[in-house]
């Protein structure tokens, strides 16, 4: 049980993908752009991340070492086109502000990382753990950047108007805007991290 | 006395050159300019000019101090960002957009990369190019000249290109009226013979060489003449492209920064044609009616490239 928490909540703070591990950014800086896309995507990856880190721990022994990267790709596919699926089905226009970062997620740093780093060499129960808490842990990341976007890019807090009188600046809610915004927190974090350490 | 009796190896150069010294005498330079657009679009370029340069110099103690640096901001090219800052925006534009154009040049294009001799961009076009894409509306709204009013005009350059105006006789403008800063645009744009004569003074104290002015603005008005006329080729207006827009004021006082641009003499004409090019492409066929702002800054990404390319190769040196 200790083990399980231990894995869980490591994704979430000390080894946070965005912010320390520093992958998948990619989809980071394209959909942060409001508090919505955040959460869609968020909970999208999160669970792509814990059923395909689930089934790639199951079949871990029998992956040929030589192939293993275009066997994760299967199973990560896998649950992309379910997600993509349900989300076309059910929440279409999330789906469209997302658009092609949904069937991007196969090619995701954070879940290849995982199914590579972790899932491939653990059994099924913490790798589900670790999944679950780095899906968090990027999801968490996410609305802490869209946030920021949010509010000062386009003067909106979950698609609400804040007041009139506030002038957002646009350049927030472009490119440029994403990569200020990340650098600065994680800039900012690790600036916080440095000074526990003395 | 322990620097009175400095040691050092031979030769020993004694020069009164100094950071302070040069960053000064561009700010003098730079004055003609600023006094013509007090003239021309009245006391509100003051109140941007202020703000512009206090939010600049501001920015700059704060983070030395913050940081616990020497604060340096007596040397004077926090004020040359800032006021540079303020030359790029439109007169009648709200102070607080000069302030964050400034704090934005200072915070994150200089001190972000490590202060002054350390920066990749120019900070004063970063600044811009910052409001350009935060506050579009601001940025793209000028006013009309000698009216001290906020009367919108549009730049000759942006009639042209959103297809208003074909030339100097739909504009109703003399060249003389764009050579003496009698149209909309930025405030510390207009006036060319301001702008020049700020030139003409550092390129007789030596703070800048004519290498880079010189073979920006000929490259755009060959370009332009080339180029620039939907009807065909060699019938541009080259004297138009000249006097329009930020040009002067880029390839005399930005594209000549010492930080950001080559050192080496040849590498300065290939970062002068390059700009040139750049803004010629953006004028005729970018998405905005002024390139210079965007040209020099990628020029800046290139120009150590540039002073590597053109390097002398030394006897024994593989």
């Amino acid at each position: 049980m200790n083990r399980l928490w231990k894995e869980f909540t490591k994704g979430i703070f000390r080894e946070n993908p965005i912010f320390f591990i520093v992958l998948g950014l990619c989809p980071t800086l394209a959909v942060s752009t409001s508090l919505n896309n955040a959460i869609g995507m968020g909970l999208a990856a999160t669970f792509v991340l814990v059923c395909s880190n689930a089934i790639i721990s199951l079949i871990r022994n029998v992956i040929p070492d030589k192939i293993r990267i275009p066997c994760y790709i299967v199973v990560i596919a896998t649950f992309v086109s379910i997600v993509e699926m349900v989300m076309k089905a059910y929440v279409p226009a999330l789906d469209r502000a997302l658009g092609i970062f949904v069937p991007l997620i196969v090619v995701n740093c954070i879940i290849m990382g995982r199914a590579e780093a972790f899932a491939s060499k653990n059994p099924v129960l913490v790798s589900v753990a670790d999944g679950l808490g780095m899906g968090l842990g990027f999801t968490l990341a996410l609305l802490v950047v869209s946030f920021i976007r949010e509010t000062f890019g386009s003067g909106k807090i979950a698609g609400l108007s804040i007041s009139h009188s506030f002038e957002p600046a646009l350049v927030l809610s472009l490119a440029p805007g994403a990569l200020l915004v990340l650098g600065f927190l994680i800039g900012g974090i690790r600036w916080i991290r440095s000074l526990r350490s003395y | 006395m322990a620097d009175k009796l400095f040691v050092a190896h031979a030769p020993h150069m004694h020069k009164t050159e100094s950071i302070a010294g040069i960053m000064w005498r561009v700010n003098l330079a730079l004055i003609p300019s600023g006094l013509v657009a007090l003239f021309i679009f009245g006391p509100a370029a003051l109140w941007v000019m202020a703000s512009g340069v206090l939010a600049a110099v501001g920015t700059e103690a704060f983070i030395q101090k913050a940081r616990g640096q020497k604060v340096t901001v007596s040397d004077g090219s926090a004020f040359m960002t800032g006021l540079l800052v303020a030359y790029n925006l439109p007169a009648h534009c709200p102070i607080w957009v000069a302030a964050a154009g400034s704090i934005f040049a200072i915070a994150i294009a200089k001190q972000a990369f490590g202060g002054l001799g350390r920066n990749i961009f120019n900070p004063a076009l970063a600044g811009r190019a910052f409001l350009v894409a935060a506050w579009p509306k601001y940025m793209t709204t000028f006013t009309k000249p000698f009216v001290y009013d906020a009367v919108t005009q549009a730049t000759p350059l942006s009639l042209i290109k959103e297809g208003k105006a074909s030339g100097m006789v739909d504009l109703g403008l003399s060249y003389w009226d764009l050579f003496i800063g009698n149209r909309g645009g930025s405030l510390g744009e207009v006036c060319i013979l301001a702008l020049l004569l700020g030139g003409v003074y550092l390129l007789c104290r030596g703070i800048i060489t004519w290498h880079t002015p010189v073979s920006f603005i000929a490259t755009v008005a060959v370009f332009m003449w080339a180029f620039g006329s939907p009807e065909g080729l060699f019938r541009g207006d080259a004297l138009f492209q000249i006097l329009s827009g930020g040009l002067v004021l880029g390839a005399v006082f930005m594209a000549t920064d010492y930080v950001t641009s080559p050192v080496t003499k040849k590498g300065q004409v290939i970062f002068g044609i390059c700009c040139g090019l750049l803004t010629g492409v953006i004028r005729r066929w970018g998405g905005y009616p002024e390139g210079v702002c965007y040209s020099i800054l990628v020029m800046n990404a290139a120009a150590p490239l540039i002073d590597r390319f053109v390097q002398k190769r030394r006897y024994g040196v593989a």
